[in-house]
Formats: C-alpha cells, sequence, structure tokens
C-alpha cells in the first residue's frame, strides 16, 4: 500500500468535515471505550496481567531468535513450512510463489494486517488472481476499494447506508437497509466463495514455539472457514509475534479480546497446527508460514524494542482523542493512531511520516489502557527527537525553538519579554479576550485567547514581598 | 500581609510561564494555600521555564538547558511546587530522564524530582491541608488534565477539597479524562484537529449544567476557556488553586472585566 | 528464493540488535525448561454452572442431560425446536449412539448443511468455552459450517482455566490437533455500525448438550 501520511494535515482537515466519517467515528467511540472499562473492572487481576505481559514480552524479545528456531521447528515437525521474509517484497514474492504453484485462481482471506503491510492483496490481483477478504469489515472496504481506517474494526469508518450502497452495487441489489439483512447478504455471497478458494490467508495473533501452531483469534469465524477449506493454508505474521509455550499465549488472550473490544472472550480462538492429517475429513493440505520482519529486527536494538510488544488489539487508537477525532484514513498508511504513528515512520521513514509523532498531545490515555505497557507518548517524543536531530524539523519551528531556548535561560530577559507581553496583550484585549492575533492565527482561528492581567506574577510578587 | 511562619518547610513556588503572564491569580492563590498551610513561601527570581516545550519538541539540548536553570533554582528548598499537573510532571518524570546519563546532573535532577509537587497533590498528599473556609457559590465542574492525571495521579484531590468549600457544588462532566485538545505547541500545529477535540471537552461541560470549570492546569483551561468565550457559553473558568483559596471572586479566565490587581 | 538466507539474515540482524551472538546451549536448555506462571484469574464457582453463565451470556444455549444415552433425544428436542430437517452431520466420536428418526452422515460437511452434532474435547470454565479438538472423528467443517451447531460435552470434562486445557492438549497420545477450536457462542460481528450481528459466517445458534 502506497503511503500517504505527508498528507496528514490535509486529510486530516477533510476527515473532520466529513459528516458521516464523524457519525461513524461518534458511534464507534463510546462502545469500545465503555466496554473495555467494563471489562478491566470485571477482572480484578487485569492490572497484574497488564504487567506480566509486559514482562513476558520483554523475555520473548530478548531471546527472539531461540524462540523463531523452536517455533520452526516445531512447526516443520507438525508437517508445515516456515518462510522468511525480509521486506514486502520478499513476503509478496514467498506467498505468490506458493498460489502460482498451486495454480490458484480463488484466494480467500482472514483479517491480516501483514498482509496490508506487505500489500499483497494488489500483487496476488496483478497476477490474475481474485482475492476475497472475508472479515465482514475488510469486505466492505474491499468493495469501497479503500485501505482499513482500524486494525480491529476495519470498516468502522463506514455507516450502514454507505454500506448498503456498496453492497447493492456489488450484489446486484434488491438494497438491503437492516444490519441483519446485510450480514447475511455477505454471509450467502462469501460461503461459495470459502468453497471455491485454492489458497486461504490468515494473519497468527500468536505463534506457538511449543506447538509449532498459529493462533488466530475472530468473531466471526470467517478465518476458520478461510484455513478450512481451501487447499492451501498461509499464515502472514511478523517475527516478533511468537510466544514460547500455550501457558504464555493464554496470558495476551486474557488481555486481547477485554483490550481490543471489550469482550471477555471473542466468539473463535483457533489453534492451527500443521496441515491436514492423513485420515482427516477436511482441512488444508499445505500449511505455511511467512515470518515478516520488515524493520523489526532493527526496533530491537534501542528505544522502540518496547513497540515490539504490541499485540495489536487497537485499544490505543480507540482511546487517542486525535484518532476519535480524524479516523484512520487520515494517518496514511495501514498502522493507524497512536501505534501507528510509532510504527508508520519506523517501517517507513521519518521523513515520510512527519506529522504522525507530532499530532499528538502527549495525553497519555493510550499508554494508560495499552495490555503490554508500551509507553507510547514518549516514543512519540523519541520520534521528535530523531526528527529533531536529523533537521527534519520545518525552519521556522527550529528558529522558534532557537529563539526560545536563548531567552528562557536568561531570566531577566525573559522576565521582561513576559511583562511586554502581558501588557501588549492586554491592551489589545476587549471584554477579557483577544479574537484575533495575526501571529497567533493557530490559536486564534479556534478561540479566543484570554487576556492577561496587564502585569505578571513575578512583577507583583516582587512589588509585593520586595523580594531581591 | 501576614508574616510567614517560621516552622513549616521552605517552599520554592515554580511560577509557570502562563501563570506568571496570563493569571497572576493563580500564583497569590497558591501563595495564600501554602501559607495558610503552614509553608515559607519563596519564589526564586531566577526561574523562567520548565523546559517541556523543548523536551515535547524533541530539542532534548534545550530541555536540560532549562532543566538545569530550574534544579540551580530551586534545589535548597525543602519542596518545589507548582500550580501545574504540566511543568510539575515534567520535573518529577522528565528530569532524570534527560540527564540519566550524566553523573554530575543525574543525581540532582533525581533530588528536586523527589521533592517536586503539585500544588492541589502536596497540599492533599504531603500537607494533609483543607482550604481554610472557602467560599464558591456555583455549580463547577473538574476537568481532569491529563499530565496532572496519568503522570502525577491527580484525580481524587482536587475533587476532596473542592469538596470542602462551602456553598460549591461538583457536577461530574462527561469524560473528563479526556484531553481537551491543548497539549502546547499541538494546539497551534494541528487548530482543526485541536479544535474538534475542545468542541467536544466544551459540549461536555455545557451538558453537565455547571457554571463553572475548575481545572489544574492553566494550558488547558486558556484553551477551553478561549472556547467557551468564542462560542459565548456563559460558563466561568478558574484554576482550582482560585476557588480553594476563596480569589475566584473576580472574573474568571477570558472573563469580561479586566483583573483587579 | 534465498529464504534460506532470509532467515539467517534475519536472525542475524535480531542478534546484532540484541548486541549477542546465538545463544549458548546452557542458556538454550534453561529457556526450554522455562515454564510460564502467569496470574490465573480467581474463580470461586462451580465450574459447570459457570461454564453455563458464560456460554449463555453470549448467546449460546445449552441443555443439561443425566447420562450419554439421553442426548439423542436431547438433540432430537432441539432440531424439532428449531424445525430443521430430520438431517444432520454427526461426528464419528457419537458414532456409538443411535439417532433414530435422523439421517445422519459422519463426513464432512458441505454447503447445504443445516445441522451437525460434535463431541467437545473439553469445556473451559474460565470464558464459558468450548475446546474442539479435529480429527477423523470430529471435523472442523462441523463447527463452522452448519447453520445450527450441537455440541456434546461432558461434564467431567470442564477445566477451569485455559492452562488446564493445554494440559488436556498434551496429554493426548496423537498429540495437538491439526485445528483446536475454542468457541464461545455463535458466529457473530459488530462491523456495521458496532451492532451486534450473529451468524456473521459460523454458526447462527450453538447448543451445548452438558452430559452429567
Ligand atoms: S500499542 Fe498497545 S494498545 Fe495499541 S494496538 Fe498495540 S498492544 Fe494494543
Amino acid at each position: 500500500m502506497e503511503i500517504r501520511s505527508k498528507e496528514f494535515k490535509d486529510r486530516a482537515v477533510f476527515a473532520i468535515h466529513d459528516a458521516s466519517l464523524q457519525q461513524a467515528l461518534g458511534k464507534a467511540r463510546g462502545g469500545f471505550v465503555g466496554k473495555r472499562a467494563q471489562q478491566a473492572a470485571e477482572l480484578p487481576e487485569f492490572e497484574q496481567l497488564r504487567e506480566e505481559a509486559k514482562n513476558t514480552k520483554n523475555h520473548i524479545l530478548d531471546h527472539l531468535d531461540h524462540y523463531l528456531e523452536r517455533y520452526e521447528a516445531a512447526v516443520t515437525a507438525a508437517g508445515g513450512h516456515v518462510h522468511w521474509a525480509r521486506d514486502a517484497e520478499e513476503a509478496r514474492k514467498i506467498i505468490l510463489d506458493i498460489c502460482q504453484r498451486v495454480d490458484a485462481k480463488t484466494v480467500t482471506k482472514g483479517k491480516s494486517m501483514v498482509s496490508e503491510e506487505i500489500g499483497l492483496n494488489e500483487a496476488l490481483i496483478d497476477n490474475g488472481m481474485e482475492v476475497i477478504e472475508t472479515d465482514l469489515g475488510e469486505y466492505i472496504i474491499q468493495l469501497a476499494h479503500e485501505p482499513p481506517s482500524h486494525i480491529i474494526a476495519p470498516a468502522v469508518h463506514k455507516t450502514k447506508d454507505q454500506v448498503s450502497d456498496l453492497f447493492e452495487a456489488a450484489h446486484g441489489g434488491p438494497r438491503k437497509t437492516e444490519v441483519p439483512d446485510l450480514v447475511n447478504e455477505a454471509r450467502m455471497v462469501l460461503r461459495d466463495k470459502y468453497f471455491r478458494a485454492d489458497v486461504g490467508i490468515t494473519g497468527g495473533n500468536f505463534l506457538v514455539a511449543e506447538t509449532g501452531s498459529s493462533i488466530i483469534v475472530t468473531n466471526e469465524g470467517n478465518g476458520d472457514l478461510t484455513q478450512t477449506l481451501a487447499k492451501v493454508h498461509i499464515v502472514t505474521s511478523g517475527i516478533e509475534r511468537v510466544v514460547p509455550t500455550l501457558d504464555d499465549a493464554t496470558l495476551f488472550l486474557r488481555l486481547l479480546a477485554r483490550s481490543a473490544t471489550g469482550q471477555e472472550t471473542e466468539t473463535y480462538t483457533t489453534i492451527s497446527t500443521g496441515p491436514r492429517r492423513a485420515d482427516d475429513l477436511d482441512g488444508p493440505e499445505e500449511y505455511h508460514v511467512v515470518l515478516v520482519d520488515n524493520g523489526r529486527s532493527k526496533m530491537l536494538a534501542g528505544r522502540f524494542k518496547d513497540m515490539l510488544r504490541c499485540i495489536r488489539c487497537g485499544a490505543c487508537m480507540n482511546h487517542c482523542p486525535v484518532y476519535g477525532a480524524v479516523g484512520g484514513h487520515a494517518y496514511g498508511w495501514v498502522y493507524p493512531g497512536p501505534m501507528g504513528s510509532v510504527l508508520t515512520p519506523l517501517i517507513k521513514g521519518l521523513d515520510n511520516a512527519y506529522d504522525l509523532p507530532n499530532a499528538c498531545t502527549l495525553n497519555g490515555r493510550c499508554a494508560s489502557v495499552c495490555p503490554v505497557k508500551i509507553p507510547l507518548p514518549d516514543l512519540l517524543r523519541e520520534l521528535r527527537h530523531m526528527q529533531h536531530q536529523q533537521d527534519l524539523t520545518p525552519v521556522m519551528q527550529k528558529r522558534a525553538l532557537k529563539v526560545w531556548r536563548y531567552v528562557a535561560t536568561r531570566p531577566k530577559l525573559y522576565h521582561a519579554l513576559e511583562q511586554v507581553g502581558a501588557r501588549v496583550l492586554s491592551a489589545i484585549a476587549r471584554n477579557g479576550s483577544i479574537r484575533r492575533l495575526p501571529l497567533a492565527s493557530g490559536w486564534t482561528d479556534v478561540r479566543d485567547l484570554p487576556a492577561p492581567a496587564g502585569r505578571t506574577f513575578l512583577e507583583l510578587w516582587q512589588g509585593k514581598r520586595g523580594q531581591k | 500581609m501576614t508574616e510567614t511562619p517560621t516552622r513549616g518547610p521552605r517552599v520554592g513556588l515554580f511560577a509557570t510561564c502562563l501563570m506568571n503572564v496570563f493569571r497572576p491569580n493563580v500564583g497569590f492563590s497558591a501563595v495564600k494555600l501554602l501559607e495558610d498551610a503552614g509553608c515559607t513561601v519563596e519564589v526564586p527570581a531566577n526561574q523562567t521555564c520548565c523546559g517541556q516545550p523543548g523536551y515535547n519538541s524533541g530539542d532534548y539540548d534545550a530541555a536540560r538547558a532549562l532543566a538545569r536553570q530550574v534544579i540551580e533554582a530551586f534545589e535548597h528548598y525543602d519542596y518545589i511546587v507548582g500550580p501545574s499537573g504540566s511543568c510539575m510532571a515534567t520535573i518529577r518524570h522528565d528530569y532524570p530522564v534527560l540527564f540519566q546519563n550524566d553523573d554530575v546532573w543525574r543525581p540532582r535532577a533525581q533530588a528536586l524530582s523527589e521533592k517536586s509537587w503539585e500544588l492541589l497533590s502536596f497540599l492533599a498528599d504531603v500537607l494533609h491541608a483543607a482550604p481554610a473556609d472557602a467560599r464558591y457559590d456555583g455549580t463547577v465542574t473538574y476537568h481532569d488534565s491529563c499530565s496532572g492525571l496519568r503522570g502525577l495521579g491527580i484525580k481524587g484531590q482536587p475533587r476532596a477539597l473542592l469538596g470542602e468549600v462551602d456553598g460549591l457544588k461538583l457536577k461530574e462532566m462527561e469524560d473528563s479524562e479526556v484531553c481537551c485538545g491543548f497539549g502546547g505547541t499541538f494546539c497551534v500545529k494541528y487548530p482543526e484537529i485541536s479544535e474538534k477535540m475542545v468542541e467536544d471537552k466544551v459540549r461536555n461541560i455545557l451538558a453537565s449544567g455547571a457554571d463553572t470549570l475548575v481545572g489544574g492546569d492553566l494550558g488547558c483551561l486558556m484553551n477551553i476557556a478561549g472556547r467557551l468565550k468564542r462560542i459565548h457559553a456563559p460558563v466561568k473558568v478558574f484554576h482550582t488553586a482560585e476557588v480553594l483559596a476563596g480569589l475566584a471572586d473576580g472574573p474568571g479566565l477570558a472573563g469580561a472585566a479586566k483583573e483587579a490587581d | 528464493m534465498s529464504t534460506s538466507n532470509a532467515r539467517d539474515a534475519i536472525l542475524g540482524s535480531v542478534r546484532n540488535a540484541l548486541r549477542r551472538g546465538p545463544l549458548d546451549d546452557t542458556r538454550r536448555a534453561e529457556l526450554d525448561a522455562r515454564v510460564p506462571r502467569h496470574t490465573r484469574p480467581a474463580q470461586g464457582e462451580d465450574l459447570v454452572a459457570r461454564f453455563i453463565r458464560k456460554f449463555e451470556s453470549r448467546a449460546g444455549t445449552t441443555a443439561r442431560v443425566a447420562s450419554r444415552a439421553d442426548v439423542p433425544a436431547a438433540v432430537e428436542a432441539y432440531r424439532a425446536g428449531k424445525g430443521l430437517p430430520a438431517r444432520a452431520a454427526v461426528g464419528a466420536a457419537l458414532q456409538d449412539l443411535a439417532f433414530p428418526g435422523l439421517e445422519i452422515h459422519h463426513g464432512a460437511a458441505g454447503v447445504s448443511e443445516m445441522l451437525s452434532v460434535s463431541q467437545a474435547l473439553a469445556g473451559i470454565a474460565e470464558p464459558g468455552s468450548l475446546m474442539m479438538a479435529s480429527g477423523p472423528a470430529s471435523p472442523i467443517t462441523h463447527n463452522f459450517v452448519p447453520d445450527d451447531h450441537v455440541v456434546v460435552l461432558d461434564a467431567g470434562a470442564i477445566v477451569g482455566h485455559f492452562e488446564e486445557a493445554w494440559a488436556v492438549l498434551r496429554a493426548r497420545a496423537e498429540g495437538m490437533p491439526r485445528a483446536t477450536n475454542i468457541i464461545s457462542g455463535p458466529s457473530r460481528t459488530a462491523d456495521v455500525e458496532q451492532t451486534i450481528q450473529l451468524g456473521a459466517h459460523g454458526p447462527r445458534r450453538v447448543h451445548v448438550i452438558i452430559v452429567g
């Protein structure tokens, strides 16, 4: 997928003025937040589990090579194949080769953010395959030719009316307007695809080294039909998704659904281990796992190692007021919200996503709900620091910082300027505030500037107490 | 002014930039509350800014320069106290991190960090003080500023203290913990997003039915007050300290009449 | 394709980032011997009661019978109650039972299958979920294709926590099943305006017959 994060500002403004998007975002926000809070409150051990999840992920990351090797050996022992991809291009080629080898015509897909990250659909379609997203949300946005706007609710930006339009155009009507009818229509259309599929591709929430299994968690069951009914099952996953044992996976399972959708558990947790066995009546004949690095191993080296703990639950974006204002598409690539604002610059380059780390108030709500305690605001600030050091900061801002530093490290000068400022602003104010201030239009376009009293606190204090 | 008591801790008041320029009354309120609770308050003249604008802009060197200045100005006090969760969280949490690789300044930053307090949590958690016969006739809703709330755990203290003010009725708004869209330079760099956020905040304030908004950070309060003023909403805005000190008798932030000195 | 080169490059890059070479055998043995001891949420409830309460909280339904011999009647009651045709895909794990009046087969479920009946490997009381193991006697298609899925669960096979369910898997002579499905109710989606709708792709209804 083409990165458009450079257009963040324009896309954000556009989103804010998109009435149906705002309607859809408004509906989503309260639900996710309230349900997650309820789940957290109902599980007394929740905070303890977050701490353990953080520590366990750190342990895994410190021994990632070992667990990956153990995982690979276990997959192979179960009759599956592990493929390693350094980058998106390698990953696409591996998957394309498998599909072409089995002469695939129809490829079904469960939701996989890694497949979005590597731009898989385009590659398969360009090679003449029919690719069908089977997660209902993904299916909707595939019909709309749009990327997902949320990592667990990809079509969260669509209203019911928009879904009706898309389905009518794609399925040929009659137009359905109620949610049950829309869901049923998609169910019928997609059933046929599952049974025709040559290859089924899913993501992997967890890869278990102990057993060589991949685990996916869904509510719809689409991931299961995708992998069961196709001849070949391909799992795409980031290298950081490995966990040592089933018991370790459990720790994250206890947190995932609660953090993501505010459910105690999602409907289906599926542990897949290798291809169909000799006497099985169903299941795929081949089982492949594509382990994608794409910048992850480099992240392991420094401050951003914390980011590799991410279990892709989406809680950070559900609780992000900026995401809530602009939606996922403004971020311009696959991963939106706080986690995306960290990942996108790291994977696609700092200069390609200048705004993402900056368009954040560092309010910290994301970190306070992250199930693996990723210090997202600190990481965003760290990216700003890198931008500053690499001279990517806009010239005006750099200059302003220089002047600020010069003045602020000279208390007498600073106070003198504050006194002038307080007097000038006080003089131009009307009725307690200033409506327009040319040099601060970013402020006054949106709100009045409360007027100062005329004299500064330090000035008044020294007058009163006569200190120094 | 009464003579300052000789016992009790010596407190250096951190006079935040916004308070210094826009709201001296907050400073005097802080002094009154601290002195009423038995502190000796001084306001060092060689202080400016905590350095957060530089830190959050990724200019760590500038932030360190400012941090050194604050450390030097305040390290000889028993406590450094300021009426801002945001500045005080910077001093408490970020200074030690800024100097983590500096053997000379790390211990000094750490020492200052440990005696740094946001005003209301200092009053409640350290001094266990209650506001002396303050009165405020009105229905008040409280905005949880993010740095104070998540950085310093300030949530119950201001509410408890406000609960002791005669005549004051506290009414919670929806989403009081959600950011108002200020975010320092964020609000001028991304004005449209900030507008959307402050609009949501203002809607919740108005829906609460309160006639007064209070909070612990002037940045947020100026943002919200400016927006309330822009849409002509008749809600008064004060810093919590002003209400607790009984000094919320003049116009609120962006309020019509000029402040008396 | 040089996927083995990619493998070495990725593992090398991981080690590079961690500033070390491959782990030595002692350390590897230690890691292999690591036994995770994560917090298990406290439960103070009868396992069967908790299973039923949790499973039903997500729109699943349950019935309880005294013995395995009562299962066919319970299936028939469910079928008749839902007005389903008298045909079902039944896992061979239940082939010891006769289903009079029901036309059954033990094969995989096809696209037009309306009803299936399966044997669960275990129940997990913690979330109130079924654990199904795939195999010739319990095809996976039975769990996902029909509109109505009836599952037979022995009360004695209900364990408290996930960890105990994994112990059941590890104890199997044949090892891990190809697919282990943990099923917590009917298929659902909230992808259209966050409105919960049952029967997204999998069964519209899941009914558990608890035996014992
Ligand atoms: S960063 Fe944390 S909250 Fe956000 S998606 Fe990842 S795990 Fe979830």
